[in-house]
């Protein structure tokens, strides 16, 4: 008897927590729960960074197109980056169109003079700003300009959107004329 | 000799009692009808798709500049390649018909309704992860649909307001959907594949904790209204294979590409986009969905890609929309109604999705763009309606049988 009753003094009813203590615990459960969330966010960075773009495909910043033998109302197609760049030599009527387009209520305003450092040479990204499809050739569209085919954008002979789905402008990539008959597209990195 | 084997395996592990407590005599309802075979179906689908893309696997190259001839490599190269391929492809197709027989059979007799809700949310998570795994799937022979779907798709992510145009740089690991996409959609889709495999074993954890349901939609007595699982039921999923098969063979070796597109066997070309581009007709109807919210201006596109998940999404949400005390349609005829209009609005929401955005009918006097904006009324429609007619009691159930 006495020796059961021993160890009920011994084993048995926790004391009561000293608040003290139970505080203590409670800071040291998080404290390592936000270090090892820090731990897990740091190992899982490497992880998620090896899906953004390799040293390789950030190397192909640039394109050089000779447009010397580009003539009025003719388009060329080029890739930069993997991605479709239109370059057009406007004729003057294409150019009066797209003035005329400054005027009008545009979803994404813009002046065409913003758009084409030459009047002459309008350069697009030739991805639809809805979800990507590349736009058929100028003249294609209701407004003398680009139709895209998957949902039906129009966009104007200064690649601004008028009509369809697509939230904004065709893009004007960083272009420059290196010489009159040399354009780059892009800027060099690093 | 073999009984003491197992009474030795099932000393350590009860695998016996399992058989019979979750498969032989499971107790199952006696009046399931044939609705009830897609689930089973559904499985022996996933398991082929396991095998032939493991095959297929091994001869594929996740390269974009070898994928597409690779896959013709399979297809006229590789002992009985063109078979593996073409039971890949259009198993692809059975998959999505089988899933979506299931998903109604399900909306009809009230399965996701207490206490199958959980059954049911692991069911569209399988279905979620099935549209990824079709939807990566379809870039690996790198034709002009496999890349201009792919570029649509993850575009649509660019919807997402600040982070999206980054978020999909990250997904291309690129400019432009291309070399490095490919790869991580193959290792992707030969994961996940497995990943449903496991959700699937899940979903049946949850099925046999709360057994199936029945076509009366009521909860039955165990002892009264069921029969062991074998060999009641496994004969009827077994003799549904057999009709299951004939059709998907027929199309494997009559008709292989009545679902492929002939301009996938256009190689990809990042500088030109096919003058239509069709999705895989299973996701035609949310296609058109996201597709038909063209009239918000700027907010179109994020609006379009928000109408388009949710259109999956209230699914979720269904088993507390639903308010009526009876479970199966069957006795309940207003929302039997409402779910033929809304099947048939699925197959009309397809059809819009099939033909091109600014496609006219009556010689101009009906765009399918309001066409596809109906559908989707109606679509998202149906969720509230049902919803309307049970919580204020509209709908007056006819006499449920207390037991079979
Ligand atoms: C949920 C199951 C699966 C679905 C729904 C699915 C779907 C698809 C689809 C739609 C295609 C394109 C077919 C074509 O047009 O040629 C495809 C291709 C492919 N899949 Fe799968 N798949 C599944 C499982 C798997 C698994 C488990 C593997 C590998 C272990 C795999 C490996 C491949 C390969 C290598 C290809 C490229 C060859 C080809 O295009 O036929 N798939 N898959
Ligand atoms: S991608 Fe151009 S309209 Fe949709």
């Amino acid at each position: 008897m006495s020796a059961s009753a021993h160890s009920t003094a011994h084993s048995h009813s926790p004391v009561p927590e000293q608040p003290e203590e139970e505080s203590r615990r409670d800071f040291l459960i998080l404290a390592t729960g936000a270090v090892s969330a820090v731990g897990v966010a740091g190992a899982a960075w490497p992880f998620i960074r090896s899906w953004s773009p390799s040293a390789d495909v950030l190397s192909q910043a640039t394109t050089e197109v000779d447009i010397s033998a580009l003539g009025k109302g003719q388009m060329i197609t080029v890739p930069w980056q993997g991605k479709p760049v239109f370059i057009l030599h406007r004729t003057d009527e294409q150019i009066a169109s797209a003035k005329k387009g400054d005027a009008e209520k545009l979803p994404d305003p813009a002046k065409d003079a913003e758009r084409a450092q030459k009047p002459e040479y309008l350069v697009l990204l030739a991805i639809c700003t809805h979800l990507g499809c590349v736009p058929q050739p100028i003249g294609t569209g209701n407004f003398g300009g680009f139709l895209c085919p998957c949902h039906g954008s129009h966009y104007d002979t200064s690649g601004r959107i008028r009509q369809g789905p697509a939230p904004k402008n065709l893009e004007v990539p960083f272009y420059a004329f290196k010489d009159d008959k040399t354009l780059v597209i892009g800027k060099s990195v690093g | 000799m073999s009984k003491s084997i197992m009474d030795w395996v099932d000393a350590r592990l009860p695998v016996t009692a399992l058989i019979k407590s979750q498969a032989t005599e499971y107790p199952t309802p006696k009046n399931l009808n044939y609705w009830w075979v897609f689930g089973s179906l559904a499985l022996f689908c996933l398991i082929v798709m396991l095998l032939t893309g493991l095959f297929l696997a091994m001869h594929y190259k996740a390269d974009a500049n070898q994928a597409f001839d690779v896959v013709e490599h399979i297809m006229r190269d590789v002992n009985y390649g063109w078979l593996l391929r073409y039971m890949h492809a259009n198993g692809a197709t059975f998959f999505f018909i089988t899933v979506y027989v299931h998903i109604l059979r399900g909306m009809y007799y009230g399965s996701y309704r207490a206490p199958r809700e959980i059954l049911w949310w692991f069911g569209i998570i399988i279905f979620f992860l099935l549209m990824a795994t079709a939807f990566m799937g379809y870039v690996l022979p790198w034709g002009q649909m496999s890349y201009w779907g792919a570029a649509v798709i993850t575009n649509l992510m660019s919807a997402i307001p600040v982070v999206g145009e980054e978020l999909v740089i990250w997904i291309w690991g690129g400019f432009a959907v291309g070399d490095p996409t490919l790869n991580r959609f193959f290792a992707l889709h030969f994961l996940l594949p497995f990943v449903i495999f496991g959700v699937v074993i899940i979903h049946l954890w949850a099925l046999h904790a709360v057994h199936s349901n029945n076509p009366d939609g009521i909860d039955l007595d165990e002892h009264k209204d069921t029969i062991p699982f074998h060999p009641y039921i496994t004969i009827k999923d077994l003799f549904a294979m057999g009709v299951f098969l004939l059709v998907y063979c027929a199309f494997v070796f009559f008709i292989p590409n009545f679902f492929l597109e002939p301009d996938n066997y256009i190689p990809a070309n990042p500088m030109q986009t096919p003058a239509h581009i069709v999705p895989e007709w299973y996701f035609l109807p949310f296609y058109a969905i996201l597709r038909s919210i063209d009239f918000l201006g700027s907010f179109s596109k994020l609006a379009g890609v928000i109408a388009m998940i949710a259109a999956i999404a209230i699914l979720f949400i269904l088993p507390f929309l639903d308010r009526s005390p009876v479970r199966s349609f069957r006795y309940r005829p207003l929302s039997r109604q409402l779910f033929w209009i809304f099947v048939i609005d699925c197959f009309l929401l397809g059809w819009v999705g099939y033909n091109p955005a600014d496609a006219t009918r009556f010689n101009g006097a009906l765009p399918l763009i309001v066409v596809g904006r109906t559908c989707t009324a109606i679509y998202f429609g149906y969720f509230i309606l049902l919803w309307i007619i049970t919580a204020f009691d509209i709908e007056k159930p006819q006499p449920v049988p207390k037991s079979l």
